[in-house]
C-alpha cells in the first residue's frame, strides 16, 4: 500500500471513530438527565406507578449501552423511533424537511463558491490596492454581521421597500423549479453574504502566502504576466488550503441554516430542531443532532481526503 | 496621545470609539437609560421620535432606547464573563497538557477533538435541550464549547515555551506544575492568548445573540440584544426598522473588536505583507 493510500485509509478510519464517539455523546446526553427521561415527560405529579409503566414502555429498564444498540440499530434502517411532542414518526418528519433544507445550502454553494474564489483571486491579484482594502473592510464587516441582520436587511429592503421578491420561504405551492428558486432567494442570498466574506479572505490569504515562494519569482523574472502568475503557479499550490476553507463552509452552510431558516419560516431541518430543543423532544433532537454532526464531520473528511490529493509531493509513490 | 493615534488605521481607531461607548453605556446603564429596563411607558409599537421616546417604544409599550442600554450591559457582559470562563479552563488545560505531555496530553487532547468534530451551534442546541434553557446553563454551555479552541491555541502556544531551557532549569530546580505555570509559561504567551480573547469574544458574543434570537438564550423580560430581535421581528413586515437596532448593534460592535484586533495583529507580525 502506498503512503497516499495509507494517509488516506487513516483519515477515513479517524472519521467513522469520531461518528461512533458522536453518536454516543449525543445518545448518552439524553440518559444523564436528571431524574429519567420518563420523569421529565411526566412531570413531578407522576405517581410511580405510572412512572414504571412508563420506563417500561420507552424501554428504560434495559442497560444503556443495549439501549445504544437499540438506537443506533434502528438508525441505520432508517428508524428514529417517535416524537415525544405528538407521536408521529421522526423518519417521516425528518425526509421533506431535509431535502427543503438540502436544496437551501446547496442553492447558497452553487452561487457563492465560484463567486468568492473569483473574489479571492482578483483581490490577491490587486492586493494592496484601494480596491483590496475596500474588499478587506467589507469582508471584515461582513464575517461579523449576525445572520439574523443580514436576513431582516435583506427582507426589508428587497420584500418591503421593494416588493421584489416574498419575505417568507413558503415551498409547498411552488409549482415549478424556478418558483422555487425564486421564492427562495432571499434566504439563499443571505446564506451566500455570510459565507462569501470567509471564503474570499482565506482563497486571498492562501494566493499571497505562495506569492512569497522563490518559484513566483522566478517566473517574475522570467516576465510572465501577473495574472498568469497567479492562475499557473499560485492556484495550484494554494488549492489544499482553498479546499479546506470551502469545505469549512459548506459545512458551516449546513448548519447556519438554522438561525436563517427560522428568520424566513423556512420549513427545513434547522426550525425542527429548535422547535424540537424548546419543547425538548429527544427522538428528534438526537435524530437531527446526529444528522447535523455527521454531515459535518464527513464534509471535513472530504476536504482532509482532498488536500492529501492536492498535495502533488504525496503523489509519488514511495 | 496624539502620537499613539499617528499611525493608527481610522477602522481601529472608529473599533476603539465603539468598545469604549459600549462599555460606558453597559457600566452606567442605570443612570443613562431614560426608563427602566422592564418599565412599561407607553403604547405598543410606537414610532420613532414624534411619540416621545428616540427609538420608539416595542412590542409591550417598554422604551426601546432604555433597552437598548440595559441590553448592552446583559449581552455584552455575559459574553465576557462566558469567555472569560472558557478562556480561564481551556488557557490552563492548554498549558497543563503542553507542560505534562505523555497519557495525561493525550486524554485531554482527543476529548477536545471529539467536541470540536460537532459543529458548536449544534452542540449547543442538543446540550441545551437536555439541561433546559436558562442563562447559567446556557453560560456553561458556550464555555465548554469554546474551552476546545481556546485549548488548542494555548497547547501549541505553551509547546514552544515548554522546550526552552528555563523551563527545563526550573523543573530541576523542582517547582511544581502550578509554579511553572503561573510564573514561567503564562507571562510569555500572555500577547497570543490577548488576540485570541478578542476573536473568541466575538464568536461567544454572536453565538449568545443566536440562541437568544432563536428563544433558548437569555429569557424576557430581561433586555437583550438577540431576543430583542425576536420579540419584534414581525414589525419588518410592515417597514419599521425596530428589530434591526438590536441586531445593527450585535454587528457594530463585533465588526469594532474584529477591526482593533486585526490592527493588533497585523502590528504584531510586523506588516508581514
Amino acid at each position: 500500500m502506498s503512503r497516499l493510500q495509507k494517509l488516506i485509509l487513516g483519515r477515513i478510519g479517524l472519521g467513522i471513530v469520531t461518528l461512533a464517539v458522536v453518536s454516543m455523546l449525543i445518545f448518552v446526553g439524553v440518559d444523564l438527565l436528571p431524574g429519567d427521561l420518563a420523569q421529565q415527560i411526566l412531570g413531578q405529579s407522576a405517581t410511580p406507578e405510572t412512572l414504571a409503566a412508563y420506563r417500561l414502555e420507552l424501554g428504560l429498564d434495559q442497560p444503556a449501552y443495549l439501549r445504544y444498540f437499540d438506537w443506533l440499530g434502528g438508525v441505520f434502517h432508517g428508524d428514529f423511533g417517535h416524537s415525544l411532542a405528538n407521536g408521529r414518526d421522526v423518519a417521516e418528519l425528518i425526509g421533506p424537511r431535509l431535502a427543503k433544507t438540502m436544496f437551501l445550502a446547496g442553492y447558497a454553494a452553487v452561487i457563492a463558491v465560484p463567486v468568492a474564489l473569483t473574489l479571492g483571486v482578483l483581490v490577491a491579484l490587486f492586493r494592496g490596492t484601494l480596491f483590496d482594502r475596500i474588499a478587506n473592510v467589507l469582508a471584515l464587516s461582513a464575517v461579523s454581521l449576525p445572520e439574523f441582520f443580514v436576513g431582516y436587511l435583506l427582507i426589508l429592503l428587497l420584500a418591503v421597500k421593494v416588493a421584489a421578491f416574498p419575505s417568507l420561504a413558503r415551498l409547498d405551492d411552488a409549482a415549478t423549479w424556478g418558483e422555487a428558486l425564486y421564492r427562495t432567494f432571499l434566504p439563499a442570498l443571505t446564506l451566500i453574504l455570510v459565507v462569501l466574506a470567509h471564503m474570499m479572505r482565506m482563497t486571498r490569504a492562501a494566493i499571497i502566502n505562495v506569492l512569497a515562494s522563490p518559484y513566483i519569482e522566478m517566473a517574475r523574472l522570467k516576465g510572465m504576466p501577473p495574472i498568469k502568475i497567479i492562475l499557473r503557479h499560485a492556484l495550484p499550490n494554494a488549492l489544499a488550503p482553498i479546499i479546506n476553507v470551502v469545505a469549512l463552509n459548506l459545512a458551516y452552510l449546513v448548519v447556519g441554516v438554522v438561525v436563517v431558516e427560522v428568520v424566513f419560516a423556512y420549513p427545513g431541518l434547522g426550525q425542527l430542531l429548535v422547535d424540537a430543543v424548546v419543547k425538548r423532544d429527544f427522538p428528534v433532537v438526537q435524530a437531527v443532532g446526529l444528522f447535523f454532526a455527521a454531515t459535518y464531520i464527513v464534509l471535513n473528511l472530504i476536504a482532509d481526503v482532498l488536500s492529501i490529493l492536492a498535495n502533488p509531493r504525496l503523489r509519488s509513490g514511495r | 496621545m496624539l502620537n499613539f493615534f499617528k499611525g493608527t488605521p481610522p477602522t481601529a481607531i472608529f473599533g476603539m470609539l465603539v468598545i469604549l461607548t459600549t462599555a460606558v453605556l453597559g457600566i452606567f446603564a442605570p443612570w443613562i437609560a431614560p426608563f427602566g429596563e422592564t418599565q412599561i411607558v407607553g403604547a405598543e409599537y410606537l414610532p420613532w421620535g414624534d411619540s416621545g421616546y428616540i427609538l420608539g417604544t416595542d412590542n409591550l409599550g417598554r422604551d426601546m432606547l432604555s433597552r437598548m442600554i440595559f441590553g448592552a450591559r446583559n449581552t455584552v457582559g455575559l459574553a465576557i464573563l462566558t469567555t472569560a470562563i472558557a478562556f480561564s479552563i481551556g488557557a490552563f488545560l492548554g498549558i497543563f497538557a503542553a507542560l505534562k505531555g505523555g497519557w495525561i496530553d493525550q486524554v485531554i487532547s482527543r476529548t477536545i477533538d471529539v467536541l470540536m468534530a460537532v459543529p458548536p451551534l449544534i452542540l449547543a442546541l442538543i446540550l441545551l435541550a437536555i439541561l433546559g434553557s436558562s442563562i447559567p446553563n446556557m453560560v456553561g454551555v458556550i464555555a465548554v464549547i469554546y474551552v476546545a479552541p481556546v485549548f488548542r491555541l494555548s497547547r501549541a502556544a505553551a509547546m514552544d515555551v515548554v522546550q526552552l531551557d528555563f523551563i527545563q532549569a526550573a523543573k530541576l530546580r523542582g517547582e511544581g506544575a502550578f509554579w511553572l505555570i503561573r510564573r514561567e509559561i503564562l507571562p510569555n504567551i500572555t500577547s497570543t492568548l490577548l488576540a485570541e480573547f478578542g476573536l473568541r469574544f466575538c464568536f461567544v458574543f454572536l453565538f449568545i445573540a443566536a440562541l437568544s434570537f432563536l428563544g433558548l438564550g437569555i429569557q424576557p423580560p430581561t433586555a437583550d440584544w438577540g431576543s430583542m430581535v425576536k420579540e419584534n421581528a414581525t414589525l419588518i413586515s410592515f417597514g419599521d426598522i425596530t428589530p434591526l437596532i438590536p441586531a445593527a448593534a450585535i454587528g457594530l460592535v463585533t465588526v469594532a473588536i474584529n477591526f482593533v484586533v486585526d490592527w493588533m495583529l497585523h502590528r504584531a507580525s510586523g506588516l508581514k505583507e
